[in-house]
């Protein structure tokens, strides 16, 4: 279950593409049978870091669709450098990640 | 027998340690998630609980990537396209959804930044990239995207 990870150097910049499974619960749809509502559950941060440093983050609300996919643009990262995605979401859950750039 | 024992005992344990590591967490990562911002109704609150009360200056620096129509509201595409310098924080916004503020994206002193993922949108409606850069605050408006299925359940 880890985050499905890539990162490429392009023009000077570093492209990170990344692909999340989660079920990102918004906590406005009922259940279909009992009508109770679904509690949300749904990613709150994904953290990119490089070296140590936080390079990027995304603060995620419920709106982002299901098994989410983003993509980012930094500068800073060499070719051959790792970087480590992780995210965590409203009820603790954590799951990671690690691209090399090339 | 002794090995079915070992075994039982490293689950145990294991176990034990998910539950310490996931009960502290979530302290570290509401800290910074802007839970006033993600609560508010319209994007002018948003924009406000994220940047405080400054002026926002329209600019055509920022540009979306989005489709016309969007079949499905549950998963529409989108890309922010941000041609500023020294941006600290993008924040993505869909007026007519239950809760207008989606997303955002904090970096320290990027420039020409474009930022994409799969948004869900309620009915038809604009997106709205409200950006902090070099101590200001920018803002623009897209065209508006079809929704013809809905995405936001209820």
């Amino acid at each position: 279950m880890a985050i499905k990870c890539k990162a490429k150097m392009k023009d000077g910049m570093v492209e990170v593409k990344a692909l999340m499974k989660h079920e990102m619960e918004t906590g406005l749809r009922k259940d279909s049978k009992t009508g109770e509502p679904i509690p949300a559950h749904h990613i709150t941060e994904v953290t990119c870091m490089h070296d140590g440093n936080e390079l990027f983050r995304c603060n995620m609300g419920p709106a982002i669709s299901k098994n989410p996919y983003l993509s980012f643009t930094v500068s800073g990262p060499n070719v051959g450098d790792t970087l480590q995605l992780s995210y965590v979401d409203n009820m603790g859950e954590t799951d990671s990640g690690e691209a090399v750039v090339k | 027998m002794k090995r079915r024992e070992f075994n039982f005992r490293l689950a145990g344990i294991t176990g034990l340690g998910v539950g310490i590591t996931s009960g502290l967490i979530p302290v570290s990562a509401l800290a910074s998630w802007p839970t006033a911002a993600f609560d508010t109704e319209t994007p002018e609150d948003a924009a406000n609980a994220l940047f405080g009360e400054s002026e926002m200056i329209e600019t055509d620096a920022i540009t979306f990537k989005a489709p016309d129509i969007a079949e499905n509201g549950r998963v529409v595409p989108v890309n922010i396209n941000v041609g500023l310098d020294s941006i600290e924080e993008i924040a993505l916004m869909v007026p007519e959804n239950p809760a207008p503020l989606v997303s955002t994206f904090v970096m320290s002193n990027q420039s020409n930044v474009s930022v994409g993922t799969r948004i869900k949108m309620g009915k038809t409606s604009p997106l709205v990239a409200v950006v902090k850069a070099d101590g200001k605050v920018y803002t623009a408006t897209s065209k508006e995207i079809k929704v013809t299925i809905g995405g936001c359940g209820g």
